[in-house]
């Protein structure tokens, strides 16, 4: 008999216009010890059965039909009471972001006790002790001091541990981890992913691993099912699955997930159950200014670059604390290359990004722009003429668009500001930046909260090319979207690299993607450059201990299907 | 943290000697101190001598100059109308103040929170509504309108409360409480609420607000999915988070339930400095008013100062700071 059984499960979620089913039909089951996977894109209806597992759903959704059952007694039906005995004592939950999953205003010992004695009762200095040894079981150093430390302290990796100890407190028989390591940095998410293996062999805990991530499910789980538009599509053995996949959606997910192994000239496209929007890169060729790349020289010259924040306020100067996030980084970046900048969060990519976009003043060290130094222009006529040039595409779609305004007038804004055409000429331009972009010239009428995010992040890349710039910063500008969708964006990136001869700044965390878009790449760690390699060689071939070390907690694709993919020639 | 305080203090001494200089500056627009109090049969020599002996013929830095060296021996002058020391003035009227202020503010946080608490929790119920909606009232009446429909309801028509004074006062060393008679506490019901109906109703829509927001939080749907009980989500996680902005407002709030004591205390005849205040404007007491200004201003600042250092206590993450030497 299994650990969790859903059987013909549906959800809905009924709304003033209409009933919306976010979970169609859904069986699933899950063997004590075992880590089941469950994959899709965002809206599949993954969460919701993680919701409706723990008796958590958001009003005003329900279980329309269908059973869940632990070792045999059913559980969905239950009431608030009988619930909340089941929460946390036999059913835990891992959320995504460590960083607000933790109550900021009480110390790690207080919250582990706390949720110990709800359920377990016991005097205080027995669940003092268990919350010593879950913080100590879990892999956080000095459990003494740690306990009495508040969640602000620990980074976002500890954190996740001290999560994983609270869903551990009272020993559950099944542990529902819903994206528990996608806030986190690719070696943090290595560690997680390897303690949570660990513990459900140890503990043989049942563990549902929600994900979109497919190198997490091919690492990881033992167990994989797919979800589309909230049905089950596909389910079986990871490897199957994931080998040879037999539905086409499966399928056209495993195609567009980057390999770092295999460099792909075009990501494929997700064919399944949408049209694939598209992106009028000729149209926009014949209107693009003739862009001479001169290669014998670079275009940027970033040399000796310093930022230093202040971290400690002092009434006097010798109080003050700063913390170095670029460190003495020099790199040319050549016209119409893509140049990738990797490194975990905290690493000074962003920062980088922003000194070169002006945003941020440079505290040592000069950026030089078609040998003119950018980095000291205080004159604001000659530094609108350098951001004309250049341009930029932010992570978040959500905060990276004005609510308020009209998606016609964000893409206006740029044109108007550096006064580039008036009157009825930027109507015109607007609208055929959104055609191109494949967004329709009537999508300007609309606002930013009506669009999904992989149509957002075309808005701001029309929102980018107003200028017609001819160097694009790229700062993580796939890492909010689902698969399929970045993989649309990436291409839009290439087409504009190659068919405008555009120069991209590329700032990623993730190899693979990194390992498709550019063409040379620098490590960078602590503010500093720890290695810039050709792409290819750096794949091949790293220097320097940290740069293989990414490498090697990179998720490993090996098992994936490739199915319709091409290698570059 | 030490730094810190320094740095706020002194601060708060540019405010001060800001708000100071204002209100003096304020004070040569208000009128002439002298035709009040001479008489009809003045004559000009009388005039010239009472302006040299109040040294209202010196320049007005040099005014401002004195006021504050006096001030910062504590002695603010002698009042023009009643020719006493006006320290010892306000320290007769504080205390009516201090107390009123301190019955309506405690009334106005314990009741703002738990309505506040109560009309998150139960958003959907029929009585968070009702009470919201009520609220509304209170936040849109003027105080003194309150005030009167207070007096009309319980003195005039029900005849249950006084409707103006003090009651009987017993004096503690220098200080006049109203708290140990029963004539005294009755009569410190109707301004109380009319005092502090205002901030109750604003305190009370804020923490239904910021609770809503935190009950969304990821921490108390974290909490919700370890099984803890309603109870310690709502008043132990989500509370918690939910003082730290609401800590702000209600500081300043108590700080304007002194100043604005004014209007009710007017309204009930209260004898305290709100009233004193009102008195002085009419007779353009300089001295008076001036100290009164100063001492609103003090007690604004250590509010402020008071709140900022609550945040320290409270929130956590405002300690590394300190620590991180």
């Amino acid at each position: 008999m299994s650990l969790l059984t859903i059987n013909d499960l549906t959800v809905e979620f009924p709304t003033r216009r209409q009933l919306f089913t976010a979970v169609d039909h859904v069986d699933l089951s899950v063997e004590p010890g075992e880590i089941h996977g469950l994959v899709g894109e965002s809206g599949a209806g993954k969460s919701t059965i993680g919701a409706a597992i723990m008796g958590l759903l958001d009003r005003p959704g329900r279980i329309a039909s269908g059973t869940i059952k632990l070792s045999g007694d059913q559980i969905s039906g239950l009431d608030a009471v009988a619930m909340r005995g089941l929460r946390g004592k036999k059913i835990s939950m891992i959320f995504q972001d460590p960083l607000t999953s933790l109550n900021p205003l009480f110390t790690v010992r207080e919250q582990l006790t706390e949720t110990i004695q709800a359920h377990l009762g016991g005097t205080d200095a027995e669940a003092n002790q268990r919350a010593r040894d879950l913080i100590d079981r879990v892999g956080i150093p000095d459990p003494d001091t740690r306990l009495d430390q508040y969640p602000h302290q620990f980074s976002g990796g500890m954190r996740q541990r001290v999560v994983i100890a609270l869903a551990l407190c009272t020993e559950p028989d099944v542990i529902i981890a819903d994206e528990p390591t996608t806030a986190l940095d690719v070696s943090v998410q290595a560690q997680i992913l390897d303690l949570i293996k660990e513990l459900a062999l140890e503990r043989q805990v049942g563990v549902i691993l929600i994900t979109h991530d497919m190198g997490v499910i091919a690492d990881t789980t033992d167990k994989v099912t797919v979800m589309y538009a909230g049905k089950v599509v596909e389910t079986g053995p990871t490897s199957q699955v994931m080998g040879q996949p037999a539905h086409e959606y499966t399928k056209s997910l495993i195609a567009a997930v980057p390999r770092p192994t295999l460099k792909l000239h075009r990501f494929p496209q997700i064919s399944y159950g949408g049209r694939e929007t598209r992106f009028a890169i000729d149209d926009m060729a014949r209107h693009w200014p003739k862009v001479d790349n001169d290669t014998s020289k670079p275009m940027f010259e970033i040399r000796n670059l310093t930022k230093k924040f202040l971290q400690r306020k002092g009434l006097l100067p010798w109080d003050r604390t700063y913390f170095t996030a670029v460190d003495d980084v020099s790199f040319d970046i050549r016209a119409g290359e893509v140049f990738g900048v990797v490194g975990e969060s905290g690493s000074g990519k962003s920062t980088i990004a922003r000194m070169i976009a002006g945003l941020y003043p440079v505290d040592g060290g000069t950026i030089t722009f078609d040998g003119q130094v950018v980095s000291d222009l205080t004159n604001r006529a000659a530094l609108d003429a350098y951001r004309k040039n250049i341009q930029m595409i932010f992570q978040d779609p959500y905060s990276s668009l004005n609510p308020r305004m009209r998606v016609d007038d964000i893409v206006a804004e740029p044109i108007r500001h550096h006064k580039l055409m008036e009157g009825s000429d930027i109507k015109r331009r607007v609208d055929e930046l959104l055609d191109q972009v494949g967004l329709g010239h009537e999508a300007g009428l609309k606002f930013p909260h009506e669009f999904s995010g992989g149509q957002r992040q075309r808005i701001s890349i029309a929102r980018a090319l107003a200028t017609q710039p001819r160097f694009l910063i790229c700062d993580e500008p796939t890492s909010a979207l689902d698969v399929s969708i970045q993989a649309q964006i990436l291409n839009i990136l290439k087409d504009l690299q190659e068919h405008l001869g555009l120069t991209l700044l590329f700032i990623s965390h993730d190899l693979p993607v990194v390992r498709q878009m550019c063409d040379r790449v620098a490590v960078m760690k602590q503010g500093k450059v720890v290695e810039l390699q050709e792409t290819s060689e750096l794949f091949a071939n790293p220097q320097t201990e940290y740069a293989s070390e990414l490498l090697r907690l990179m998720p490993k694709l090996d098992d994936l299907s490739t199915d319709g993919l091409e290698a570059e020639t | 943290m030490f730094a810190y305080i320094v740095r706020r203090m002194l601060q708060s001494v540019i405010v001060l000697l800001v708000v100071g200089l204002v209100a003096f500056s304020m004070f040569r627009f208000v009128g002439d101190p002298i035709d009040n109090m001479l008489g009809q049969e003045r004559t000009q020599a009388d005039i010239d001598r009472l302006r040299a002996e109040l040294g209202l013929d010196q320049p007005f830095p040099v005014q401002y100059y004195k006021f504050l060296k006096n001030a910062v021996q504590g002695n603010f002058g002698v009042s023009y109308r009643q020719g006493r020391p006006v320290s010892t003035i306000i320290a007769e009227r504080a205390p009516a103040t201090l107390e009123l202020a301190f019955v309506s503010g405690f009334l106005a946080i314990t009741m703002g929170i738990a309505l506040g608490v109560f009309t998150a929790i139960r958003r959907q119920g029929i009585a968070a509504n009702v009470i919201m909606t009520v609220s509304l009232i209170g936040v849109s009446l003027p105080t003194f309108l309150i005030g009167i429909l207070l007096i009309y309801i319980f003195s005039v028509e029900l005849d249950l409360l006084p409707s103006f004074g003090r009651g009987e006062t017993v004096m503690i060393g220098n200080w006049s409480t109203g708290f140990l008679t029963t004539s005294g506490l009755k009569a410190l019901i109707l301004p109380a609420i009319t005092l502090g109906l205002y901030q109750m109703t604003l305190i009370m829509r804020l923490v239904r607000s910021e609770m809503l927001e935190v009950l969304r939080a990821d921490y108390v749907r974290f909490a919700r999915a370890r099984g803890l009980s309603d109870r310690v989500i709502n008043f132990r996680h989500a509370l918690k988070n939910t003082m730290v902005p609401v800590i702000t407002i209600t500081g300043l709030q108590l700080g304007s339930i002194i100043a604005f004591a004014i209007i009710t205390e007017t309204v009930f005849q209260w004898p305290g400095v709100g009233l004193l205040f009102i008195n002085a404007i009419q007779f353009v007491d300089i001295p008076v008013m001036a100290a009164y200004l100063m001492l609103i201003s003090v007690m604004f600042v250590s509010i402020n100062l008071i709140v900022d250092l609550l945040y320290y206590a409270i929130d956590p993450r405002l300690r590394v700071d300190a620590r991180a030497t």
